[in-house]
């Protein structure tokens, strides 16, 4: 059942296509170039930057920032969702809060927590974990609930304490939901990290973006657009990655049930 | 002392709509230990909810379920009740090993012999080399197999089995009797079955409880003496078979 991994062969060719037509469109109209330099001195600009390592430093800041921000989001979101999840009583106390603060687009957040916690690290952190939260915390909440009562109730024949029905039975009957929420917190993540890094930022990627646009030196601010997009990428295959490993029998199931 | 006792059982449970419903008037039996007994009646009759107050995860309106002659306050460890629903209830993220597994770590500690044990009972259920199959893999018969195997695993004194067959085709049906026979056979373990095919109970049992409609009530008790090992064709063809089971469809219907 396994699908052979082949080299997506037109995917890329459409990408080279597009570059192409990029290069090409910027030599076409010269005074545009401040505004969108060709790709070949967008590369050339990144070479230098990448080999002083400058942007690599930027990068490492962000990377550092996201990291924190999405497991700290991860931790918490999965650990109280699966409590508002499992105790009815609980959820109804704060359901109403939490559908009145998830639908507020994250980044209008970023002002509070500039006057709660100041410019710096903190206040980044702080938004991404905000932001990440909400997609975790509610997958985790609905995973919870859909469980069947038959597997809590199995747990229950075999004698098993509620600890380990947790641990063995809960957890695991929630994990195809809870991935999603991860997956989804994975995206919103770097996207609030880079914005806030924009907004009040002396380091990291988004910062570097910005400060690049304001230098008028566009062939470096997309170098650092580059980059971000790159690990955004690279982030989100590692993760499709350990999925596909982790959840190997949930893929066979949905495959089974497709027929 | 019985290894099980019932005593003036009854449940009634508030519906979504408001309304009272009484699922079990009063119920009161004995099961010896290492006898196969059922329950059998009509659809809708509140059986399952009987064997949920009997497994303890349901709290009675009255009267009480002795194990061994203690009470029963929550689930008994001695006891494990096989759900109707066992495609719902195997575990989808463990492996046919890992689900049998389960029920020896339920009880016991992890241990070398874990293992083994757990390759042993596949052979009994008869899914030797799907040890390593996933539940969704299997057909429906085959995954009864596992829930039975697990159950076993956890070396229950009484299985409780809710209508453990209903949703299998006929032959596989008659196929997992016998292997269900030929387990209780070798293990002893004392078995309450419930059911709604009336031939199949007289099959099974040592004993069956006719059960009316809701509020179920036991209307009659019927010894069933046909001698053991059972067969399918020749203990189903006895006379007073048909006999037994003619006089259980009446009470039913009635």
């Amino acid at each position: 059942m396994d699908e052979i991994k082949r080299f997506n062969w037109a995917g890329w060719l459409a990408l080279a296509f597009l570059l192409c037509l990029w290069e090409l469109g910027a030599r076409a109209a010269p005074k545009l170039q401040l505004y969108v330099p060709p790709i070949s001195q967008v590369l050339a600009a990144l070479g230098p930057l990448l080999r002083e390592g400058t942007i690599l430093k930027h990068l490492a800041i962000t990377i550092g920032r996201f990291l924190e921000g999405y497991l700290l989001a991860a931790g918490f979101g999965v650990v109280l969702g699966i409590a508002l999840g499992y105790f009815r009583f609980a959820h109804s106390f704060v359901e109403a809060l939490i559908e009145l603060l998830r639908p507020m687009p994250s980044v209008a957040i970023i002002p509070v927590a500039i006057l709660a916690l100041g410019i710096g690290d903190a206040m980044i952190v702080a938004v991404t974990v905000y932001a990440v939260l909400w997609p975790i915390l509610i997958n985790t909440i609905d995973g919870v609930r859909r469980i069947e009562k038959v597997l809590i109730d199995t747990g229950r024949t075999f004698g098993l304490a509620r600890q380990r029905i947790l641990w063995q039975i809960i957890l695991p009957a929630a994990s195809p939901y809870i991935v999603t929420g991860l997956r989804i917190g994975l995206s919103i993540a770097l996207i609030l990290v880079t914005t806030a890094e924009m907004i009040a930022g002396s380091k990291g990627l988004g910062f570097f973006i910005l400060d690049e646009e304001r230098s008028m030196n566009s062939a470096a601010m997309y170098g650092g657009i580059i980059l971000v997009a790159a690990l955004g990428y690279f982030f989100n295959r590692l993760f499709l990655a350990l999925e596909s490993r982790a959840m190997r029998w949930r893929r066979g199931m949905l495959a089974r049930e497709a027929f | 002392m019985s290894i099980l006792e019932v005593e003036a059982l009854s449940k009634s449970y508030r519906q979504a709509n408001g309304e009272l419903t009484n699922a079990i008037g009063n119920i009161t039996c004995r099961v010896e230990g290492g006898e196969f007994v059922s329950f059998v009646g009509p659809s809708g009759c509140g059986k399952t909810t009987l064997l949920m107050s009997i497994a303890g995860l349901l709290a009675p309106s009255s009267g009480r379920v002795m194990v061994n002659g203690r009470a029963v306050a929550g689930p008994p460890e001695n006891l494990v009740l096989l759900f109707q629903e066992y495609n719902k209830s195997l575990f989808g993220w463990r492996s046919v090993l890992g689900n049998v597994c389960f029920g020896l770590e339920a009880r016991h500690q992890k241990t070398g012999d874990t293992r083994k044990k757990a390759l042993a009972l596949i052979e009994l259920v008869g899914l030797k080399g799907f040890e390593n199959h996933y539940p969704w893999e299997l057909s429906g018969g085959m995954q009864q197999r596992v829930a039975i195997a697990r159950a076993l695993a956890y070396e229950p004194e009484i299985l409780l089995m809710d209508e453990p067959f209903g949703s299998l085709d006929a032959l596989t049906r008659l196929e997992l009797e016998d292997v269900l026979l030929s387990i209780w056979a070798e293990l002893k373990t004392t078995i309450l079955f419930i059911t709604h095919d009336i031939e199949e109970a007289i099959y099974l049992s040592d004993r069956i409880w006719v059960l009316s409609h809701r509020p179920s009530a036991i209307v009659e008790e019927i010894q069933i003496a046909f001698p053991r090992p059972r067969h399918q064709v020749s203990t189903r063809a006895e006379a007073r078979f048909m006999e037994i089971r003619n006089a259980i469809y009446q009470q039913i219907r009635n």
